[in-house]
């Protein structure tokens, strides 16, 4: 199981799952009792871990096939469980030591007319913490007028040799810097590297995305150059990366003419953050009974607003209105700046004016 | 997907709440997750139950609130109801449909003593 996004984990449903196959289950209990037990099964079953009678009991479970059976397991905490064995669904403790009490009756310590335990209102969105992490990311980007690009596909869509082949077109033009997310080597900065201009290799270890803490590290070692593009090449991997925002401007999802037509349709969530994709590879069309209008249609199902490119990164084709389009963004994000220092000097000017005034007057 | 960081995410809003309001102990805590967000609320419990454990959430019970998805069907040019990301709008079968409610995961409140 992925340590970090957990892929593998818990009830992952399995497209027509097939009796009579292997498969593994791993428990934590709140006592802290971890096991896990492979086994095969046809449809119906049950297995023993060695219960003790006192406090054995079954967990339910449901399989993609349909099936269903329990495990019984022993523990030594004190918790609680629904599950039926025989007596409906109801909860139980288990009072073998330990100092929790998950009861759901009345508290024992009951102070008449005053509840010991109250509610508190959170409101508050998952992922609040990687969410402020980028939001500063983004204001620092705009405070710098850095256009801010997060490029995020499958491994070995071409992600780097696009990148390459992006920095050596436009480097005369803009000062670039990269980030490189990758769980181990830093094989990839050292090819952006080679291109002459600054990388960072983050690798994430047993992780699966780059989040908005790692990419504000980056920039502090990194200190992009005002005014300039900002490259992140994010792990390879079509899930994770889409719920973490790490404060870019843009999502740009690739993909590449040797992969499947119906990938956006698997992937819905990255092909929906994206807002830009480029179907890469294309010089191999005429080799390939790949259907670009297909793949084309199939992104803009999951998402009417996708700006789409056709390149080649190997020949070059399709380059220019990507390179063009990134042109775009970052005169975008220098206007904005100047707007912003040109408002920030009138508002200067507005209350130096004032602070005369006032001086004046005394 | 993630489940796991988001797990830790939760933990974290739930320490932090915990300690500023004293709590000796949480027992419950309750998730609003929507239908349209990328989150198997099995897989998310299944986390839960790991992060938690040796912290002051341990043990805790999770409640995830489902919450209904909704989203703005262009063709028709109304909001409709949506079961799943990324599915056809009920009413006309076209796929353009922008999500605009139920794609959301909150932790929604905790009881502690």
């Amino acid at each position: 199981m992925c340590t970090v996004c957990g892929c593998g984990a818990g009830e992952v449903k399995i497209e027509g799952g097939v009796a009579g196959q292997a498969h593994e289950h791993s428990h934590v209990h709140p006592d802290g009792t971890v096991h896990s037990h492979s086994h095969d099964h046809a449809n119906e079953h049950a297995h023993d871990h060695a219960a003790s009678p006192v406090d054995a009991h079954a967990h339910p479970h449901h399989h993609a096939d349909g099936s269903e059976h329990s495990h019984p397991h022993v523990h030594n905490g004190e918790h609680v469980h629904e599950h039926g064995h025989g007596h409906g669904d109801h909860q139980h403790h288990h009072g073998v030591g330990g100092d929790l009490d998950y009861g759901t009756g009345p508290a024992r310590a009951h102070v008449p007319g005053m509840s010991q335990s109250r509610m508190v209102q959170i409101e508050q969105d998952i992922l609040t913490k990687n969410n402020t992490y980028a939001v500063a990311n983004r204001r620092w980007f705009d405070e710098r007028g850095i256009f801010a690009l997060n490029l995020v596909s499958s491994p070995g869509s071409g992600k780097t040799t696009l990148l390459v082949k992006t920095i050596e077109r436009l480097k005369e033009k803009m000062a670039i810097t990269v980030v490189e997310g990758d769980q181990q080597t830093s094989n990839d900065a050292e090819r952006i590297r080679a291109t002459g201009v600054a990388a960072l290799q983050i690798n994430t270890g047993k992780g699966c995305h780059l989040d908005g803490h790692m990419v504000g590290h980056a920039l502090q070692r990194l200190k992009p150059a005002d005014e300039s593009l900002f490259l992140i090449e994010n792990v390879g991997n079509l899930v994770c990366p889409a719920a973490f925002d790490l404060g870019e401007h843009h999502k740009v999802a690739i993909l590449s003419v040797t992969e499947g037509e119906d990938k956006p349709l698997k992937y819905p969530d990255m092909f929906r953050a994206a807002d830009v994709m480029l179907l890469n590879k294309c010089d191999l069309l005429p080799y390939l009974e790949f259907d670009a209008d297909l793949a084309e249609a199939n992104a803009r199902r999951v998402n009417p607003h996708l700006t789409i490119f056709r390149v080649s990164a190997t020949s070059g084709d399709g380059l220019s209105a990507w390179l063009s389009w990134i042109e775009a963004g970052l005169e975008a994000q220098r206007g904005q700046r100047s707007e912003t220092v040109d408002a920030l000097k009138q508002r200067v000017a507005e209350l130096e004016r004032q602070m005369e005034q006032m001086q004046a007057a005394k | 997907m993630h489940e796991m960081s988001l797990a830790e995410g939760v933990l974290q809003l739930v320490e932090e709440t915990a300690q500023r309001e004293k709590a000796q102990r949480v027992k419950l805590v309750v998730l609003e997750i929507g239908r349209l967000s990328s989150v198997e609320p099995e897989a998310l419990k299944f986390c839960f139950e790991a992060v938690t454990h040796g912290s002051i959430a341990q043990g805790a019970a999770l409640e995830i609130v489902s919450v209904p998805g909704a989203g703005w069907c262009m063709p028709c040019g109304e909001t409709v109801p949506m079961t799943e990301s990324f599915g056809a709008c009920p009413k006309c079968g076209s796929y353009q449909v922008q999500p605009t409610s139920g794609t959301d995961m909150r932790v929604k409140e905790i009881e502690i003593e």
